[in-house]
């Protein structure tokens, strides 16, 4: 899976989640083509986070269908699901605090074989973070908010995924930070062909960069449109989007 | 003066066998957060079994190494088998589960091996060496000293410096963030239990020739190993070593001075104290997570 292996197409299809008798995703489907981001909306508790924990494997949806590049996955182990090209960065990140910079980074490609390309996706995580490389040994604890959301991102990228599943990147990150990270995202889409699902509070940055919005309301797919089109909507934008 | 060096350093070997013990369990708690009360117990049944090698025969490294591999079958099997399916259940399940074994394992080893207590050998000499009035630290408490020191050693260069180190210490510290990264998790943590009764088994053949082997004769090692880990912090590899070797100086120093029969009472006091000045231990450095 060299890098340019490009990205692999994502279909949902009437995924059903469910924590004992709370529903957070009622029968939702989208479709993400390889190497294009779809962003999905929605306010708290709308069932974002719970639609990529269902993809990743973090939680065993009750029913429907996951197909990674045709194959279906719902209800694979989240280890499983990683070393098949779907790589998930959760809500808040999930840096590990007491490991270094180098360990977290590490820990992202060492399911791979192929230990050369291991190291060299090591390397272009740093050099497309240049602050984690001046922080190699310093414990993941004492990051920034915006230097963890770079080592989770970092961390991800050395997978090297060809779906990526992003939650919130731009939680408690100032706006030129967003920016950046949004930008990074577009980037690595068009230069690698990778595939992402990008979930955002922040609609109006997320929007920007993606190619597909879908809005999600009590779990379930409100509106699926065109970024702009979705902007422009202004009932849409009060009732789900808040800007 | 004499004497009180050579107290200190008569301390210094079992303070060790107490560090060993000390860090299995944190090696255990550190992965699974449970504390396993059948540590003893467990590494008492391989210190048997690697006493009938000697009964046949055997010589004291092929023992060594029949008790140091059926703690690592052991060790795995217990967590895999038995402490898996409460490990994410309310904490007093995992305690009910390890007491549970340690009832069995013990009951087990009596109705195999009888309740007469064998004295294991040594191999090595118990003769102190003598430096002036100075005289401690037999050959054999060298061995005991530097054994352990070698696993911890290995053990402490298995997590900083190898793969499978990294993602032990990964499913350690946030589970499900190990496997969303690949990390098969659950034998990650067979395998920290299956070491620490490695260690467990090399503590309980090293302190078999001083506190002859019966079924319950590791308990009071347990709880001294025990009081060691709590004192160095149950997230502090070496917080427990540490913990352990002044643990075993310290109730040295009350054996020599104030008799051996208030040894477990000053372990209890040292326990207490330690809890009431730092609850997470002396070496403790990181906040106790998930607890
Ligand atoms: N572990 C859980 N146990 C029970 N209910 C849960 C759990 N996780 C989420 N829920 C519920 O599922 C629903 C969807 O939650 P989810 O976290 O997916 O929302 P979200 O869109 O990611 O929200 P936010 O923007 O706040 O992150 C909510 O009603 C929430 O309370
Ligand atoms: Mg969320």
């Amino acid at each position: 899976m060299a890098e340019g292996a490009g990205g692999l197409s994502l279909e949902v299809k009437d995924l059903v989640t469910s924590y004992g008798a709370i529903t957070a995703l009622n029968g939702v489907s989208l479709s993400v083509p390889a190497g294009s981001i779809t962003a999905v909306l929605g306010a708290n508790g709308a069932g974002k986070s719970s639609l990529l924990r269902s993809l990743s494997g973090l939680v065993r949806p009750r029913s429907g269908s996951v197909l990674l590049d045709g194959k279906e996955i719902a209800g694979r182990a989240p280890e499983d699901v990683v070393q098949l090209g779907m790589s998930h960065v959760p809500e808040g990140r999930g840096v590990i605090a007491e490991l270094t910079v180098d360990d977290n980074l590490r820990l992202g490609g060492l399911w791979r074989k192929d230990k050369a390309d291991r190291s060299a996706a090591l390397e272009e995580a740093y050099a497309l973070f240049p602050p984690l490389d001046q922080r190699r040994k310093r414990l993941a604890m004492t990051l920034s908010g915006g230097e963890r959301q770079m080592l989770a991102l970092g961390r991800a990228l050395v997978a090297r995924p060809r779906v990526l599943l992003l939650d919130e990147p731009s939680l408690g990150l100032a706006p030129r930070i967003t920016a950046q990270i949004m930008g990074l995202v577009r980037r690595l889409c068009d230069e690698t062909g990778l595939t992402v699902l990008l979930v955002e509070q922040n609609a109006r940055s997320a929007l920007s960069v993606a190619d597909h919005g879908v809005v999600l309301n009590l779990g379930s797919v409100v509106a699926s449109d065109d970024p702009a089109k979705l902007a422009a909507d202004d009932n849409l934008r009060h009732a789900y989007l808040g800007f | 003066m004499a004497r009180f060096l050579s107290v200190t350093l008569g301390g210094l070997s079992g303070g060790m066998i107490y560090a060993a013990v000390a860090l299995s369990l944190v090696l255990i708690w550190r992965a699974t957060r449970v504390l396993n009360f059948a540590q003893g117990a467990m590494a008492m049944f391989t210190a048997y079994l690697a006493y009938k090698v000697l009964e046949h025969g055997g010589s004291y490294w092929v023992a060594l190494l029949v008790a140091l591999a059926s703690g690592l079958v052991l060790g795995a099997f217990v967590e895999r088998v038995l402490v898996r399916p409460v490990e994410n259940g309310p904490p007093l399940n995992a305690v009910v589960v390890t007491l549970g074994v340690f009832i069995v394992v013990e009951g087990l080893a009596g109705m195999f091996f009888g309740g007469t207590p064998h004295r294991y050998p040594t191999h090595f000499s118990n003769v102190n060496y003598r430096v002036g009035d100075v005289s401690a630290l037999a050959p054999f408490d060298i061995w005991v000293i530097v054994s352990v020191l070698v696993v911890a050693v290995l053990l402490g260069l298995l997590f900083r410096y190898t793969d499978v180190g990294l993602r032990m210490r990964a499913a350690a510290f946030e589970g499900e963030v190990a496997r969303m990264l690949g990390v098969r998790v659950g034998r990650m943590l067979t395998l920290g239990w299956a070491l620490a009764a490695v260690i467990g088994a090399l503590a309980a053949v090293l302190v078999s020739p001083n506190v002859p082997l019966s079924p319950t004769s590791m308990d009071e090692v347990f709880v001294f190993g025990f009081t060691g880990a709590v004192i160095g912090g149950l997230d502090s590899p070496v917080g427990a070593i540490l913990g352990g070797v002044g643990l075993g100086v310290l109730l040295n120093y009350v054996a020599a001075y104030a008799g051996s029969d208030l040894q477990t009472l000053s372990a209890l006091a040292v326990l207490v104290l330690v809890l009431m000045i730092k609850p997470s231990g002396l070496f403790s450095t990181t906040a106790t997570r998930r607890v």
